[in-house]
């Protein structure tokens, strides 16, 4: 059985001025201990499949579809169940650590609480714990500073006391939402290098959310890569990154700068995200895709495998991008 | 901290200094004066009167006696309408009655207002949250000159239940109807803010790492949500409560609590120069001292604040 296995999953907003339909059919399954990255630029859909897959969605946001864990579906489960999985199953680390951290209590206040609640501990056993998962994530001298205020802390270190507090109960998935994105470059690198050292000693499934290719290579398993709530790929992370099938995928891999090109010029993917308001009916790529066609305007192919475990939505054969 | 507030307190002496200064010369500043009256004086005796009080000496000379009064003997002077009372005594027998009732009215105030507004917030587009705000605005638009003789006619006159004035040392049913003539529209204030700053904290982001760590619904709205929704709120209960326990010449006047509110409103009018002195300081001060005190909370409530 699969950790996690999510079919269809659409999420949409009520908003004033219309629907947005933020996620359209989504779908993908992953087993315990493996990693999957979700790609995309901001807008995609990314951290909307993430909420949506613990009920987190704002009020407004409507989910369909179906989002088992262990079996289990889970969601639009009553807040009686999710509650019991957040945390102590599913934990999330969120993208910017100094607003995600309650900035009004001590740190040891917000992870013994998950401790209490989850394992119900005694104080004292609850604040040991953390101390000893603070260490883990290697912030020095964490028995003192587990005392201490989030804003008494660096951005990297922050993230870290994210990190911690998300692997409290040592959960079996774990999803990062854009975890590096507030990060500066040396930070960014320190904190995946903690997440792969964390993950193969916990042993848990992880979702990776990013827009940055360069950390899904060195991390990542899977890749699905989304665009205007669209999965416009999907497959094993190398072959994707060696003979990257889809337009889209193609143009984020060449706007990656290379060490050894640094005079020519960086290429890049030229407009703009769809606005999600007045949703295109065919491709959300088409008005960017220089492989467009008239038919791209009218609807998009389902997502098709194409090759072992690779999965496409493309109207344009693999031939023909050239 | 301790350092802060002493600086604090240090800063206030000046600027209780030039408060007494500017209302000194406002006040004589405005026509007429204590001993104007319909009828007129004859001069002599109105020379007589201006010398008995120090009038006819120049502005400086009163403000300085003033002061040194104040400072040394922390005597406000005679009351000029008042032949046979001093401004201390006026004080000391109206401000325990004004203190009383405005701070029931305030704890009313807030325990009233802070549940309305975090009801609202949390039940938002619910008809909870529209009877609230209903309540809140409805206690809003009623100014207290208007609840107060409606509040008289439901409740003296037609239920025959409250007594419709007197203090009676603050015996409790003479005390009701004051507290919600005054407390409403405060009431009302602290609802509105509450709710709002409730609905921008239930959607910050440490919000939502609360509810992914699973916590039920009544820990993640008292332990994470109501402390920094209280921050706008505790700054508007500074001044509000000094208004509050400073009186209402409108509660004085309907129903005879015997309050300062209503003498400082006549000292104005009679130019009674040192009672209105008197009760213009007791509300510098008082400002300045709570004005203090939020900040105080507000430290305690926002750990980045450190003075």
């Amino acid at each position: 059985m699969a950790l996690l296995d999510v079919q269809n999953l659409s999420v949409s907003f009520k908003t004033n001025d219309g629907v947005v339909n933020a996620v359209n059919d989504v779908s993908f399954a992953m087993d315990a201990g493996q990693t999957l990255a979700i790609v995309g630029e901001s807008g995609s859909g990314k951290s909307q499949t993430a909420f949506a897959i613990l009920g987190l969605l704002a009020q407004n946001g409507i989910a369909s579809g179906s989002v088992k864990f262990q079996g289990n579906e889970i969601l639009n489960a009553p807040l009686s169940t999710l509650n019991k999985i957040r945390a102590a199953d599913i934990a999330m680390v969120f993208q910017d650590p100094m607003t995600s951290l309650n900035p009004y209590m001590r740190v040891s206040d917000q992870m013994v609480e998950v401790l209490i609640h989850h394992k119900g501990m005694s104080k004292t056993e609850a604040i040991a714990e953390s101390v000893k998962m603070l260490d883990a994530v290697k912030i020095p001298d964490a028995a003192a500073r587990v005392r201490l205020y989030p804003h008494e802390f660096s951005g990297g270190m922050r993230q870290r006391v994210m990190i911690a507090m998300s692997l409290l109960c040592k959960p079996k998935l774990l999803i990062a939402d854009e975890p590096t994105t507030a990060l500066d470059v040396t930070v960014q690198a320190q904190t995946m290098t903690l997440f792969s050292e964390i993950q193969s000693e916990f042993g848990m499934g992880v979702i990776l959310i990013t827009h940055d290719l360069g950390v899904v290579a060195g991390f990542c398993e899977e890749v699905m890569v989304l665009y205007g709530g669209r999965v416009m790929e999907q497959g094993p992370t190398d072959p994707i990154f060696a003979t990257p099938s889809h337009p889209y995928t193609r143009g984020l891999l060449r706007a990656i700068p290379r060490v050894d090109q640094l005079n020519a010029e960086l290429d890049t993917i030229p407009g703009s995200p769809p606005n999600m308001l007045q949703a295109p009916k065919g491709c959300p790529f088409e008005p960017r895709c220089q492989y467009a066609q008239e038919d791209c305007v009218q609807s998009l192919r389902p997502l098709t495998e194409f090759a072992t475990g690779r999965k496409r939505a493309c109207n344009r054969e693999l031939e023909e991008l050239i | 901290m301790l350092n802060y507030i002493i600086k604090r307190l240090a800063i206030a002496v000046p600027t209780i200094l030039v408060l007494i200064v500017f209302s000194f010369l406002l006040m004589h500043a405005a026509p007429g004066g204590p001993f104007t009256a319909e009828r007129a004086v004859p001069p002599e005796i109105l020379a007589n009167l201006e010398a008995k009080y120090g009038l006819d000496q120049p502005l400086y000379m009163q403000i300085w006696t003033y002061i040194k009064n104040v400072v040394f003997h922390f005597d406000f002077g005679p009351s000029f309408t008042y032949k046979d009372r001093t401004v201390n005594e006026i004080i000391a027998q109206g401000f325990p009655i004004t203190l009383t009732y405005g701070s029931v009215a305030f704890v009313f105030a807030v325990i009233v207002g802070v549940s309305l507004g975090v009801t609202a917030a949390i039940f938002h587009n619910s008809w909870l949250d529209y009877l609230a705000v209903g309540i809140s605005i409805g206690a809003q638009v009623l100014p207290n000159f208007v609840m107060a003789p409606i509040l008289v006619l439901i409740f003296t006159l037609w239920l025959g239940w409250l007594p419709g004035g007197g203090w009676e040392n603050g015996e409790v049913k003479f005390l009701i109807m004051p507290v919600i003539a005054l407390s409403t529209s405060f009431m009302a204030s602290i609802a509105r803010i509450m709710r709002s700053s409730m609905l921008e904290v239930m959607n910050a982001n440490h919000i939502r790492t609360a509810r992914a760590k699973g916590l039920p619904t009544r820990q993640i709205i008292f332990r994470h949500a109501l402390k920094p929704a209280m921050l706008p709120v505790v700054s508007y209960l500074g001044p509000a409560f000094v208004s509050m326990i400073t009186g209402s010449v409108v509660i004085d006047m309907f129903f005879s609590t015997g309050g300062i509110g209503l003498f400082f409103v006549n000292a104005a009018l009679n130019r009674d120069y040192s009672v209105m002195m008197g009760i213009t300081i007791l509300i510098g001060v008082l400002t300045i001292l709570f004005n203090l005190v939020v900040d105080i909370i507000y430290a305690w409530i926002d750990p980045k604040i450190r003075y």
